[in-house]
């Protein structure tokens, strides 16, 4: 079979013909494959849902228990159609997979979803996969993105609350694995008092401590009065009335897009720290060159560098062009 | 230079000047000499280095990186010593001293200069290297004024601004006397002819406050709508001072020609055309230049409207009376025709006064200084002696077209606001205000854009043309580079009109009627 007999996009997403699934499509489908529990991934009304046990309780606390028809726990191998699929950490956020489509005669394909290199407290770490064709987002497509260690970014935080004692830093992060790896950072960087937490945040915080994730003591950010100097909430909170409790408070926003001091300043952030779940360029071209697959497919991004670097590596690349998935999700 | 590098990522994120403020003492109060000398001329400006330009950065780069790949990066970052020092590829990340940066920028020759900085930026992680490559092309950008940095500096330790402003001008980068002092050291010499001295500043008045005093007590003069200024002659040096100790003397070369006379005067700059006064609009052409072509000169002669002096001839006035220091300049010779000397108003009562001020004779008049005839040239703002009597604003009904939100102590409150007048049947935007209401309007203004927004582009809403708002202005210039082909000076919300109509607001005709 030709690779694009396996998969290939469709406007609903990706479709996989003799396996009859989409992966993360962008509408609902009759059988969906879920790589990680993001917004603009995993949606609701599919009629039957594979994912991980984590990202299926995900979904079930963000879109209701009725979120599909029916739903299926990837373990092992399983066999969907004429292909076997089986998943893979990723190292994005909890529960974020890599699916591998494996057709009885043909190349194997891996989904790698969002992908992520750094190590990440509040997840499995990713892992490779060998592959003849490899499909990657490339959010972070370009050479200058090269995300520092997460924990001195952390000391910018902990010197900026040093500085202005008397202001509470409100720390823009999403809602879904971005939030609770800043705050578990926090922890590591040495931060013990109680961190207060947006009202968004708080089911799934709660879930990532059953999952056995410490995120120390939380309070949440709801009262008029709030005790904590170290505040997390969704970016979009800093657009809504929410925000009007706190005096003169530093605004900072953890994203791999703050490398970027022109993306930083459209943000009004004034504290920007370079916190990504994805992988930057030194890991999606390293991630490759290690994976030697035959063909590299691009999902998202900024797919012209990416293509760029595998042609003059002489990696056969093709853009996907899929609709739908943000920059980065909230 | 780690530290260096973390000052200037904060302050370019950081809007609030009192938060500036602190962000630079403590990098002051941390960082030892010569570093933070050289950290703050930097800043302020006054480190004279070799510019680098950007044709030799985007040399550095070639055989790097391919060329695709850097234009794409580029091109996505939007400024060149950015895109460089993030792709810059090294593992390194040592702390070198900035002195060792300042050396090598100001020690090397144009041609071994690319091979230096590659071995600079080697040794160097990514926020070093852009700072290190915004020191190279003396482009800070980081809105920090010479003003605040020495206000940063009264903070640390207990000599005043006044004090530190009238002093800086001898000296020279990394300012050891200057931190000596500071520290509690002895107080730098001048060290150069022709120092700033502390201005004497006003506060404003009104008529009810005014008849507390006596008439014959105080002395007035019209208020010029130029730009206050320190003109020195000190034995053949010569130098113009903003108020706030600024050397501006670069940018208007015909009138420190003219400064044929021995002494430190305070006056009013202002463009002239013989016996004419040009308004402000003509002065702003000349501002901030740092070479002004023969025509300019021509077209926009600089003049100086004098009203006080501090040293004549040698002698020191300031402890005199004002009246006496008045005098001396009523016979003074300033050896050219582009200096004269601002007139006395003849008054006997306040209302004499209001009479003068209501109809003034140029529209380079913005009201009224008021001065008592006692009064000795104190730097600083004393309460009392001088007041300035403004012209009232002028106004005009505008709608509201979009809202910002503000930062600090306005965060998530919408609170810079975009009007627009009437042309035609279209509203054009003519200005943006962000003052002028009280906290208790912000919340209601805020309450108004959330429930009439229309679309959202980031941080701004477009709002239902509903609301109009009374703006105060100061002032008003043409100007091609906006879209109304206005610009208002000071604009603030003076009125929050929730009973009128937009279709009442002013029109655009209105308000271009109102330039000079």
């Amino acid at each position: 079979m030709r690779p694009d007999q396996i998969l290939h996009p469709t406007e609903a997403g990706l479709y996989c013909p003799p396996g009859d699934f989409y992966i993360d499509p962008v509408r609902p489908v009759p059988r969906a494959m879920i790589t990680h529990g993001h917004g603009d991934h995993a949606r609701s009304g599919h009629g039957a849902v594979m994912a991980t046990q984590q990202t299926l309780d995900i979904m079930a606390i963000r879109y209701g228990e009725d979120f599909t028809g029916t739903r299926q726990a990837a373990e092992g191998v399983a066999r969907i159609g004429d292909v076997q699929v089986s998943f893979h950490p990723a190292g994005h956020i909890l529960g974020s997979a890599q699916i591998a489509v494996m057709p009885d005669r043909g190349p194997k394909i891996v989904v790698s979803g969002d992908y992520c290199r750094a190590p990440n407290p509040v997840c499995a770490p990713y892992e490779p996969v060998p592959c003849d064709i490899f499909v990657t987002e490339a959010t972070f497509g370009l050479p200058v993105f090269r995300h520092p260690d997460p924990l001195t970014e952390m000391t910018k935080l902990i010197a900026s609350m040093a500085e202005f004692p008397e202001r509470q830093h409100l720390i823009g992060a999403y809602a879904l694995g971005k939030a609770q790896r800043v705050i578990a950072l926090a922890r590591q960087a040495g931060i013990d008092g109680p961190i207060a937490i947006h009202g968004a945040l708080q089911r799934l915080c709660d879930f990532h401590v059953e999952q056995g994730i410490d995120l120390g003591p939380l309070v949440p950010a709801t009262a008029r009065q709030v005790d904590a100097q170290l505040v997390i909430a969704p970016p979009s909170a800093f657009a809504s009335a929410w925000v009007q409790r706190f005096r003169d408070p530093v605004i900072g926003f953890a994203s791999g897009w703050m490398t970027v001091r022109a993306r930083a300043r459209q943000r009004g952030v004034e504290l920007p720290l370079v916190i990504s779940d994805h992988v930057d360029w030194p890991q999606v071209t390293q991630t490759i060159t290690e994976l030697a697959p035959q063909e590299v497919w691009i999902t998202h991004g900024t797919e012209d560098g990416l293509m760029r670097w595998c042609e003059m590596q002489g990696i056969a690349s093709r853009p996907l062009r899929l609709i739908g998935y943000e920059d980065e999700p909230e | 230079m780690k530290a260096f590098a973390h000052l200037l990522e904060r302050l370019a994120f950081t809007a609030a000047r009192n938060a500036k403020l602190r962000l630079l003492r403590h990098y002051l109060e941390a960082t030892p000499d010569p570093d933070r000398g050289y950290a703050l001329a930097a800043l302020t400006g006054d480190l004279k280095l070799r510019a680098v330009t950007p044709g030799l950065l985007r040399g550095l780069m070639a055989g790097r990186v391919d060329e695709q790949l850097f234009a794409m990066s580029y091109d996505f970052v939007g400024d060149l010593a950015e895109t460089i020092a993030l792709l810059w590829d090294t593992d390194q990340d040592q702390d070198v001293p900035l002195r060792d940066a300042v050396d090598l920028l100001s020690g090397t020759g144009r041609a071994g200069l690319p091979a230096a900085i590659t071995a600079m930026l080697d040794r160097l992680g990514p926020s070093q290297r852009l700072a290190f490559l915004k020191l190279a092309t003396g482009n800070m950008r980081v809105g920090l004024s010479a003003r605040m940095a020495r206000i940063a500096l009264a903070e640390m330790g207990t000599p005043e601004v006044k004090d530190i402003e009238e002093i800086w001008h001898g000296l020279t980068p990394p300012y050891h006397p200057l931190f000596d002092w500071i520290a509690g050291g002895t107080r730098p010499e001048h060290a150069a002819l022709a120092p700033f001295r502390p201005v004497m500043l006003s506060t404003p008045v009104d008529l009810d406050q005014l008849r507390a005093f006596d008439p014959a007590d105080y002395i007035a003069e019209w208020k010029w709508d130029g730009i206050r200024v320190q003109a020195i002659n000190d034995g053949g040096t010569r130098r113009l001072y903003s108020r706030t100790g600024e050397d501006v003397g670069a940018a208007f070369p015909d009138l420190l020609e003219a400064l044929n006379f021995d002494g430190a005067v305070d006056g009013e700059l202002l463009v002239r055309r013989g016996a004419d006064v040009a308004p402000f609009g003509d002065l702003q052409k000349r501002l901030g230049r740092k070479v002004v072509g023969r025509a300019m000169l021509d077209s926009h002669p600089a003049g100086l409207r004098v009203y006080d002096a501090m040293i004549w001839q040698g002698r020191d006035l300031r402890d005199l009376p004002h009246q006496e220091r008045r005098s001396i300049l009523e016979t003074a010779d300033f050896g050219s025709d582009r200096i004269d000397l601002s007139p006395l108003l003849p008054f006997q009562t306040w209302d004499d006064l209001a009479a003068l001020r209501a109809d003034p004779p140029s529209i380079v008049i913005e009201g009224v200084m008021i001065k008592r005839r006692d009064s000795a040239y104190v730097g600083g703002r004393p309460r009392g002696p001088w007041f300035k009597w403004k012209r009232d604003p002028m106004v005009v009904d505008a709608v509201m077209l979009y809202a910002q939100r503000g930062h600090g102590k306005r965060s998530g409150f919408y609170s810079d606001f975009t009007f627009g007048l009437w042309d035609g049947d279209v509203l054009v935007p003519v200005g943006k205000a962000y003052f002028g209401f009280t906290d208790e309007e912000l919340r209601e203004l805020d309450r108004f854009v959330r429930n009439n927004t229309t679309e959202r582009f980031g941080p701004v809403r477009s709002v239902a043309p509903k609301l109009v708002l009374e703006v105060a202005f100061e002032g008003l210039n043409a100007s091609p580079r906006h879209k109304s082909g206005v610009a208002m000076r000071f604009p603030r919300i003076s009125r929050i009109r929730w009973d009128k109509p937009a279709a009442e607001a002013d029109r655009l005709e209105t308000l271009k009627d109102m330039i000079p």
